[in-house]
């Protein structure tokens, strides 16, 4: 090179630039609008098809469902009501239906006098899961949660209070051989006492004791049949109680096909494989039909527990699947980390694996749920009164034949707000654990 | 490659007759294939040893091997008296006494630093929490990054991150320490805190095997040097003789390619 280039190719800065804010951006609705609604000839034909669509759905339902009419007494009332009101060929809704049958809708059978069981249990579940779902809160709190069930049993079936809490009396009973086998005897022995005395508990001594302290002091609620449950305190119940009693056995079910043993890998496939090519509602009807033949003759099993028993087995194969997603997607480093520190296996999967896997699996778990709480509408079919199977019926009284497009408004109403606060919920959760990238 | 200038006097010798592994006529295979061919070797407590090779000649396997992150199919190792076999009692005892650092780091990305460090003594030592803090304080303050232990290991440099995890290796008060490559993933600013920071280890006395190409950390501290090639041990011997004087055709060949430039 010639020397006419040492100035450009060597240099030196001795002073650093300070940093700069970036340059300030057009701003304004305008602009804005042009940027994002107008910007190009397609662009300006899509957004006017797209205002084209919005307004003939709403032009359409807006009316319609504003000037419904409320406060009717069946569908012909309604009716004449509209005539009244609005010009011959107007279509408006007919709420009053909702306004009548509500509580039917969303209490079932229930006996009018406990109505305010079935959302106090509610709200006791929710104050029960809140120590696990923010986990900020402090943890005394979990007392509450493994009382819950019991309560929550109670508050919804009723009868003497001492079934619950016999019931709760052999956990604690399991609890205290847990802890004074671990401190004294071998871990194999103590595993096994724990898990027999609770049931030798609840097999011979429950029941007489229950039976005994209920002839001593009666308290209680009025019971209630399973037969009784209806609407959406029965998809409820059942969406609940298989979400929360499928995430736990979906986890293990995805530990086991990673497992290195060879028979539970296999029957951890088997079992996710025949579940999941299966569809829900033959299970069903497996569940109302054929579920008997194969229990001894006489055991009357209720069939609400066996759809909850379904259904949970049932969503419990695709959370495996999806959790099963998350711990591949694991760097195996994280793995070894954990072995090298010495962890047993389920040290490092409650600590180290899952934690971090089911973070992943946030997103498809949710989007599990989800399906499962609007699959409980399929219960319909097998002859249980959720709030499809009773709009069937309110349809089929003599007031409101000929109704159809209230009830299932209001229907889905109802489930839209369930499922976009598990939406809500599972997009917040995402965004408190982002903590950390890879 | 970054020169660590720590005179070899100021490392205490090893102690001879105490034997921190033992390991006799170890093969292993994946597969179809011989990743390691009749190992022999004994390490003495307070030893230093660097392994080096060319890539896949099964070193890093060796050292996995000391831990049981990976299996031999024959032959015997023998890690603080306690022979590695399927029984998974004395896996986890040999895992409790060995600690190791790894090449991509692997700290837990959902704990912060502290409960990196706090993690395995609290539950596989069944020390106090309070204790166990403060032992990892004392840990992350000898690495010197105490003020990061609450942060998230995502937020630190690659360099901070190995060194929480020799830390977090330190916690459980190991008495040998593996490292598998342990700067390999660093940037070249990053290598030298790190091996300061295993260089203070070596002077304590600790008794510690290093994959690495590092060779200016192993004529510091090392007391021996391992060469291997196609999963066999072709050459070892005292960093000054392997360096100035090596023996083995394959020995001269790597070095003249890893030091000729």
């Amino acid at each position: 090179m010639s020397d006419t280039h040492a100035q450009t190719v060597a240099q030196v800065r001795d002073t650093m630039l300070p940093p700069a804010p970036p340059p300030r951006r057009e701003t304004g609705a305008i602009h804005w609008l042009r940027e994002n609604l107008f910007s190009g000839w397609l662009n300006i034909v899509l957004t006017i098809l797209a205002i084209w669509l919005v307004w003939t759905v709403l032009s359409g339902f807006v009316p319609w469902a504003w000037r419904g009419i409320w406060g009717a007494g069946s569908l012909t009332e309604c009716r004449q009501i509209r005539d009244q009101l609005y010009p011959a060929g107007t279509s408006v809704a007919c709420w009053s239906v909702i306004s009548e049958r509500w509580q039917q809708l969303i209490f079932g059978f229930y006996p009018p006098g406990g109505y305010w069981r079935p959302p106090v249990a509610l709200a006791v579940f929710l104050v029960a899961v809140l120590p696990i779902l923010f986990t900020d809160l402090p943890r005394r709190l979990l007392w509450l949660t493994v009382a819950a069930p019991f309560l929550i049993f109670f508050l919804l079936w009723g009868g003497t209070i001492w079934g619950p809490l016999t019931m709760a009396l052999g956990v604690v009973l399991g609890g205290v051989v847990w802890l004074t086998g671990r401190r004294t005897g071998s871990p194999l022995v103590t595993l096994v006492a724990t898990i027999l005395v609770p049931l030798l508990f609840w097999m011979f001594l429950a029941k007489p004791l229950a039976a005994e302290l209920a002839q001593l002091a009666p308290w209680g609620l009025p019971r209630v049949a399973s037969k009784d449950f209806g609407g959406f305190t029965l998809s409820v119940v059942i969406g609940l109680s298989a979400i929360c009693l499928s995430l736990p056995l979906g986890v293990l079910l995805a530990l086991g096909r990673r497992s290195d043993m060879f028979f539970i890998s296999k029957i951890a496939i088997a079992y996710i494989e025949l579940i999941r090519g299966v569809p829900l509602i033959v299970w069903l009807f497996t569940a109302q039909l054929l579920l008997n033949y194969f229990l001894p003759r006489g055991t009357n099993f209720d069939l609400m527990l066996r759809v909850i028993i379904m259904a949970t087995l049932f969503a419990a194969a695709y959370i495996a699947e999806v959790v099963r997603g998350g711990l591949a997607a694991l760097p195996k480093g994280q793995y070894e980390a954990a072995d090298a520190l010495g962890l047993d296996y389920w040290q490092a999967m409650r600590l180290i694996v899952l934690p971090q896997a089911l973070k992943i699996s946030i997103p498809g778990i949710v989007n599990t749920f989800i399906g499962l709480f609007k699959d409980t509408t399929l219960v319909a079919f097998i002859g249980m009164y959720d709030p499809i199977g009773l709009a069937t019926a309110i349809r089929a009284s003599t007031d409101w034949q000929g109704i159809y497009w209230e009830i299932y408004v209001f229907i889905a109403l109802v489930f839209f707000i369930f499922c976009f606060a598990m939406s809500r919920y599972s997009i917040w959760l995402e965004r408190r654990l982002e903590r950390s990238h890879r | 490659m970054s020169d660590a200038a720590v005179p070899l006097g100021a490392v205490p010798p090893p102690v001879p007759g105490e034997v921190a592994v033992q390991i006799t006529g170890m093969n292993k295979w994946y597969g179809q294939f011989h990743v390691l061919r009749d190992i022999n070797l004994t390490v003495d407590r307070g030893e230093r040893i660097v392994i080096c090779g060319p890539s896949g000649s099964g070193k890093s396997t060796l050292i996995r091997c000391i831990n049981r992150l990976e299996e031999h199919q024959t032959g015997q190792i023998i890690v603080d008296g306690t022979e590695l076999t399927s029984n998974l009692r004395n896996v986890d005892k040999v895992r409790s006494e060995v600690g190791m650092v790894f090449q991509h780091f692997n700290l837990f990305p959902h704990l912060t630093v502290l409960e990196n460090c706090t993690l395995a003594p609290i539950w596989v030592r069944k020390v106090p929490k309070r204790e166990a803090e403060e032992t990892a304080m004392d840990f992350l303050r000898k690495v010197r990054i105490p003020e990061q232990a609450n942060k998230y290991p995502g937020q630190l440099s690659g360099g901070q991150q190995q060194r929480v995890a020799i830390a977090r290796s330190l916690c459980m008060r190991p008495k040998i320490m593996l490292f598998d490559e342990p700067t390999s993933a660093l940037d070249p600013e990053m290598i030298k805190e790190v091996l300061d920071t295993m260089i203070e280890l070596a002077q304590e006395g600790m008794t510690m095997l290093c994959v690495t190409h590092e060779m200016g950390f192993a004529q510091a501290v090392a007391n021996r040097v391992i060469f291997m090639d196609q999963g066999q041990i072709v050459e070892q011997n005292t960093p000054r003789e392997f360096f100035n004087n090596p023996q083995s055709e394959r020995t001269k060949l790597f070095l003249s390619q890893i030091l000729g430039h």
